[in-house]
This record gives C-alpha cells, structure tokens and sequence, in this order.
C-alpha cells in the first residue's frame, strides 16, 4: 500500500487554488490508483490533475467504456476513479448499477452543471441529486459525499475512497462547477493529514464466497485472477457464491443486504455542519456550493439580531436520521438550492411538504445570501 | 468428467445448440495450454452464452449486455501476463459493444473473446443482430433479414486486433482457440452457429456452412504484427498537487471592504493569467481573493473576462452580483459585459481609449493601455492601475507576483508603472 503523502509544510501555507486539484489530491493520498477519464466541462480540471497525480491514468473512449474498464481494474484489486458531469454520468449509471451489484469499490466524481441535457456546459447548478437517489433498479442507496467548501473537498475525498473500499462499493463524489472551478485563496496548512485506505483481503481457511457477508455485512474481498480462491463476480440476482440464482431465498437477501449494508455502516459516512442557534426556531439548508451563501446569509441575519440555525448536509445518500430529526425541532425550514424544483427538499419532505417549508431556488445563477435572507424575513 | 476447467453438471444449452461445443473446446484449449483454472479469468456478457459462467471453474465475471469486452479490458490491464482473460459475447452483444471491440484491438489489451454467432437474438425470441447475414430468416424478419450483417472479424482486424479468426461450430476448433490465447494482445474467434430453436426452423432449408458462404463470410485468418500487449503501469510517486509555492503576507491592502471586480478582454491576450495574478498579489497583501473565468468552449476566439472578488474577511459567496470597478482592455470584452455596465449605478470603469463609450451611471475612465501594454499586457497593466487609483494593495505585490508562475520572464508590467507602490506589511 502506497504511503500517505504528506503535505509540504504544516505551517501557514497561503496560495490561490480550485477545489479540483484538493480533490485530486486527496483521492490520491488515500488510495486511488488509477484514474479513468473521460472529459466533459466542468471536470476538465480534475481529468488534468489525475493525469498528472494519479499512478495510473488511462484515457477512455466514452463514458460506459470508462466505467466498465474502472469496474476491470477494481475486480483486479485496484482503485479506480473518474470524473464526469450529467451528459456523462448518464451513460455510466447502468454501469454503475453493475458495479454496486457486484460490489466494487470505486469513486465517481460528478460535477454538476446547468441542465436540461446538454444544457450549458460552463454554467453552475445542483441537479443532479434527485438523480442519485434513484439511479439504482429498485432504488438501493449508493453512497454519496457532497463537499462545501475546500476543506471538505480535502476530507470528503478521503472519505470517499475509504467508504467505497470499506463498503465494497461504489461512492459519489457530488459537487459542482463552482466549487471544481472558482479559485479561492486557502491556507494548505490547516489541511489535516490523510491515510491511505486499506485493503483487507479474503485470508481464511474455507473456500472464498463472494458474497458472504462479514459482520458488518460487507463481503470479505479478494481480487479476480487470484491464486487462492476462486471469485466469481456478477451483475445478475445471485447468492453468495457469486453465480445467477433468480428468485431463490438466498439470493433476494443478498440483494436485500445490498441496501443493509449502506445503511448499517451510514454512521461511518455521516458528514454534517449543524450551527444552531439557541432560541431559534427558522433553520436553514444548504448544501454543495449553496452552503458557503447560506453560512453568509445566517451570519448577517444574526449580526441584525435575527435567530436563525444553519443545517449544511454533506452525506446526501442514504439521508442520515439526523437531519429529519433536526429538522423536526423547527417552525420553518428553509432550504436553499441551485434547481428549479428544490431536489433536496422533495427527498426529505416528499411531495406533501411539510408547514413551515420553504424553498430558495434559482437556476443559471448561485443561490444568493439575499435570497436566502429574503425568505427567512418573509416567513 | 468435465475435466479441470468445468464444473460436472449437464451444459444448460437447447439440444443442438452450438453454444455447447464453444465451451468443450474452450476447456479443451485451456487443457492444452496447462493452464490452472485460477489463471483464467471468464468474462460473459449477457445473452444464451452467458449463462455458461456457474460452470466454468475458473474465476468468472458475469456484466452487462454488450459490455463485456471492455469490463474484460479493465481486468486484461490490471492482471498480469501470466493470467489468460477470455471473453464470451454473442454477436448481438459484440454488435452493441462494437466500440468496445474496435478500442480492445486497438489498445491491444490482452486477452481472448470467443463470439458465439449465433446469427440472432436468442434470449429475447430470436431478433436479428446488427451482424445477421442478409436474406437470414428470424421469427421478427420471416422475410430474411434486408441487409447484410457486419463482418465483425474485418471490424476488429482493421483496428489492429493481433488475430481474427471465423471458424464453423461444428467438431473440434479448439486448436484455433489454443492459437488465439497465445497469441500476445488482443485474439478474436467468431464461431459461426445455427440457433437450434429459433435459426434452424426458419431456415430450414440452408446448412450453417451454405449461409456462411453466401454471407461471405471470410474463414481465413486475419492478422495484424504483434505488439506489445497493454497493461497499465504504475508511473510512480507522482509529485504532490499541492507542491505550490506559498504566497507570504508581505505587503499591507488598502482595502477595507469586500469589492467585486470585472475584468473584460480576449481570448489569448492573457486575461485570466492576469486575473490569477492580481488574485495572487491581493493575497500576499493579506487579502481574500477569489477568480472566476469565463469564456466561450472555443477557448481561442472571442471574449475573455475573469470575475474577480476581494475581502479583508474571508469570502464565501464568490460571485459578483453587482460589480464596484470593471476593466475592458478589449472590444469583445466590452461587447460580454456592455448589459453589466449599462446597469451599474455607481461604481468605477476603467477602459482602453479605443473602445466605444459606455451608457452607464458608473464613473468612467478612459486610458491608454493596449499601446503601451501591448495586447497580451494590458489586463495585467488595466488591474494594476485600479489597484493603485483605488488603493487595493501596493502595486509591487502585482509586479512582484506577475515575476513568479506562469508570467516569469514573459510579461514585466513595471516599467509602465514607474515607481510602483510598496508598503510593506
């Protein structure tokens, strides 16, 4: 296992930088291998710093081969990322549905960007997340990291590498032109050291099943081509031994721990901000770049004497218990988002809403703190 | 016995299929090449085929429909040479993943694929595929199908594949199946076959061979000059991304408020260089500073502005909703933020004396600066200017960021700033 990396200095280390080359970077200190790239705006920026950082790197033709060639090298034991926008994760979703089946690690960055369809390639947005949580046949959860700001693109990144490598799976990276593109100044000195994910392979006596699982419900992993064991990986309904069992009981509860164990080992993934403010009774959600105007808006609401919490979700699937919880405890809810329809806000509250909820939208454009303000003054 | 390489139950094929001979003679071939079933990797994809996997004893990885040469791709990479990937697609799944067998040849990844062509659609009800023969009867095209099938051997052949092979499903080919595992990079046999359900009824009239021939459908083997196979290969410790210079705090801002800025200019005349560097320049003044760009996906032709903003406090929301100072070095420039400076109220332009007047309520400063900057100076000379008329930070820190990074040696704006400011921190 390659050794963590560590950053230059530990002191101040002011300079101008993107959120893409953080990513990058930490990704890479934690483990990931091999880069796959396809390019698309706005990931332009981390398909060039893969090239330069990652020990492998490998241009693909399109995004399914790049997929299905990730889910290669991770069946060989390795750790493959990409990164991509809508156009492109659209034609990896099946593969990725088949990588999640035969639980292979791997990391997917998807940088958001204005849609419908081609949309514009260069314009920010966060449609995407609606899209997530139900890009799996029968709506199984994959995990998925959304980052802030720029310390979270260091750590969420890492995090990412090791939930997929602990969990045998997929995980999304979900952020957006702003936060991959924008250059903000940043002191790499308050960056906390990473380590390298590690892969605990398959060591015991009895013959190697695929998909038994281990007592958190992960499967105990051991590359194809091994010498050892046998490993039969599939995309089809299957039991433990890997191979396509239809509707037979053994098989349907594999597919039923596929879920339980996203959802078993969610408190390992739980990323929040939570700043709550004693008396108040309006919080406000934001997430990916929206959060950095919500964290302006909530400070000058309470610099005019205004009692406002801020809820910045950054674990976007499965939805962590937390944030209904907290939002619960609250008169008014009001959730900001770069979308036209408020995603995150029909994945927590469903079509029927809840009193006190509302929505801050905006399309081709960032959420402002205005509007965020305005709306917690109209309420 | 089904030897080392199969498990003892019956093949799950229909009575005469052919599906059941390509595995004998893969087992057959794999016998030959003494191989342990651990050293073999078996990729299907989706179709009759591949419902093969559970029988096989060597690893097994079971896709997606049509996917299967490049998920083999990964695993061809990613294992060494010592290891033998084979791949099992049908011709309806070769024909959906035919860019996936075109960049295996050319790539050359290492392994084996065995098309079971069938001629059809067999799991589905017997459609024809992109590479059914023209005039072959299926219960979707009782009238035959209208036209001619791909030559997929040709396909792959012309992409470089080291060997292409079509051989009849009929006896013993396992000889041809040994060739194409040892042969180095990237093997193809397309094994001709009859569905026994589906083909054979509606065309009853016609032997596999008969339908290969009018098809013609080449049985001679194609070749390409060996090369080496594709394997990927660690570069190494890379060196770190954040392996970047430090900005020191060495100078003292003027500024005392967050300010948004506006820099207007050409693609290829150094804007967004020039931004990052004014960026940098604030910064080493101890200010917050964020740079945004923004120019057409034609990146050589037409406008290119960067949005710029700076706080003595930390910034969050990085975009310019209503902009205090803006610099237009350009005509395209102009033309991208003309709505933006028809509806400033207050604020500060500064622009190239060549450039048209603006209809703004903004103050308005018209300079020399393209001539005496030249083109591919004037953005960094046009910041340097409001940095010092508004008094941001001491122009030295522009100069002396502009002599560090990507302007080293190529763009010294100091003679046309005489005596530039410096107070330091």
């Amino acid at each position: 296992m390659r050794r963590p990396n560590r950053t230059p200095e530990r002191a101040e280390h002011r300079c101008l930088i993107d959120g893409s080359r953080l990513i990058v970077e930490s990704l890479a200190r934690s483990g990931a291998d091999v880069f796959v790239g396809y390019p698309i705006t706005p990931a332009n920026l981390i398909y060039a710093y893969g090239f330069k950082r990652v020990p492998v790197a490998i241009a693909a033709p399109d995004e399914i081969t790049a997929l299905q060639w990730m889910a290669g090298f991770s069946a060989c034991g390795r750790i493959p990322i990409t990164a991509t926008s809508f156009p492109g994760f659209a034609l990896m979703i099946e593969s990725i549905g088949m990588a999640h089946m035969m639980e292979l690690p791997m990391v997917v960055i998807l940088a958001q960007r204005l849609g419908p369809a081609t949309g514009s390639a260069t314009a920010g947005a966060q449609g995407d997340l609606l899209l997530l949580h139900g890009m799996i046949s029968g709506g199984y959860a994959v995990p998925v990291l959304c980052p802030a700001d720029f310390t979270d693109c260091w750590e969420l990144s890492s995090l990412a590498v090791h939930t997929a490598v602990r969990l045998r799976s997929p995980v999304v990276l979900l952020t957006s032109r702003e936060t991959v593109m924008t250059q903000r100044d940043f002191d790499l000195g308050r960056l906390p050291d990473l380590t390298a994910a590690e892969r605990v392979l398959y060591s015991g006596p009895d013959p190697y099943e695929p998909y038994t699982p281990e007592e958190n419900l992960v499967p105990a992993f051991l590359p194809v081509g091994n010498d050892r064991h046998q490993v039969r990986l599939t995309a089809s309904t299957h039991g433990r031994r890997g191979v396509h069992e239809s509707v037979a009981a053994e098989a349907l509860a594999n597919t039923a721990r596929l879920q339980g164990k996203v959802i078993a080992n969610l408190p390992e993934f739980t990323k929040f901000e939570l700043d709550e403010q004693d008396g108040s009774e309006t919080i406000v959600v934001a997430w990916d770049v929206t959060a950095l105007a919500a964290r302006q808006a909530v400070a000058r609401l309470r610099s005019r004497g205004r009692r406002v919490s801020l809820l910045v979700p950054k674990t976007l699937s499965p939805i962590p218990p937390i944030y209904t919880e907290v939002l619960a405890r609250y008169a008014r809810v009001v959730i900001a988002e770069e979308n036209l329809t408020g995603q995150l806000r029909l994945i927590l509250f469903g079509c029927a809403g809840r009193p006190g909820l509302v929505g801050v939208n905006a399309i081709g454009r960032m959420v402002s703190p205005g509007d965020i303000i305005t709306a917690v003054k109209e309420q | 016995m089904s030897g080392r390489f199969l498990t003892d139950s019956p093949l799950p094929f229909c009575g005469g299929c052919g599906h059941g001979l390509v595995v004998r003679n893969t087992a057959k071939a794999l016998e030959r090449l003494g191989v342990s079933p651990l050293d073999v990797v078996l990729v299907t994809d989706i179709g009759c085929h591949g419902i093969i996997d559970g029988h096989f004893l060597t690893h097994t990885v079971h896709g997606l429909h049509g996917r299967a040469v490049a998920l083999a791709a990964g695993i061809a990479a990613g294992l060494p040479e010592t290891k033998t990937v084979l791949v099992y697609v049908g011709d309806g799944g070769a024909v959906i993943g035919l860019q996936h067998l075109v960049e295996a040849a050319h790539h050359n990844f290492d392994m084996t694929v065995i098309v079971h062509s069938n001629m059809l659609y067999g799991m589905t009800g017997g459609q024809p595929s992109g590479a059914t023969p023209c005039g072959y009867r299926t219960p979707s095209c009782p009238a035959g199908k209208a036209e001619p099938g791909y030559d997929l051997c040709q396909r792959v052949h012309s992409a470089g594949a080291a060997s292409a092979r079509r051989v009849i499903g009929k006896g013993d080919f396992s000889d041809v199946i040994v060739e194409a595992m040892t042969t180095p990079g990237f093997a193809m046999v397309e094994v001709m076959e009859h569905c026994s359900s589906y083909g054979v009824k509606h065309n009853p009239e016609r032997s596999l061979e008969a339908i290969v021939r009018d098809a013609e459908l080449s049985m001679e083997p194609l070749r390409n000059p060996v090369t080496k196979p594709f394997r990927i290969e660690s570069r190494g410790e890379a060196l770190s991304l954040l392996a970047i210079d430090p900005i020191d705090r060495r100078f003292r801002a003027g500024l005392d408020r967050r300010i948004s800025i506006l820099l207007g200019g050409s693609a290829g005349e150094g804007v967004q260089v020039a931004a990052e560097t004014f960026a940098r320049a604030a910064i080493a003044a101890g200010l917050s500073a964020t740079k945004k760009g923004i120019y057409p996906v034609t990146v050589g032709v037409g406008y290119s502005v960067a949005e710029i903003i700076l706080s003595p406090e930390p910034i969050l929301y990085a975009a310019a909703i209503t902009p205090d100072l803006v610099a237009l070095t350009s005509l395209d420039g102009f033309k991208y933020y003309q709505r933006v400076i028809t509806e400033m109220r207050s604020g500060h332009i500064l622009m190239d004396e060549e450039l048209p007047g603006p209809v703004t309520n903004a103050t308005v400063t018209r300079a020399d600066i393209r001539r005496p900057a030249g083109k591919r100076g004037a953005a960094l000379y046009a910041l340097a200017l409001l940095a010092r008329q508004h008094r941001l930070f001491p122009t030295a820190a522009l100069v002396e960021e502009s002599a560090r990074g990507r302007l080293a040696g190529k763009l010294d704006i100091s003679h046309l700033l005489s005596q530039p400011d410096k107070e330091d921190a």
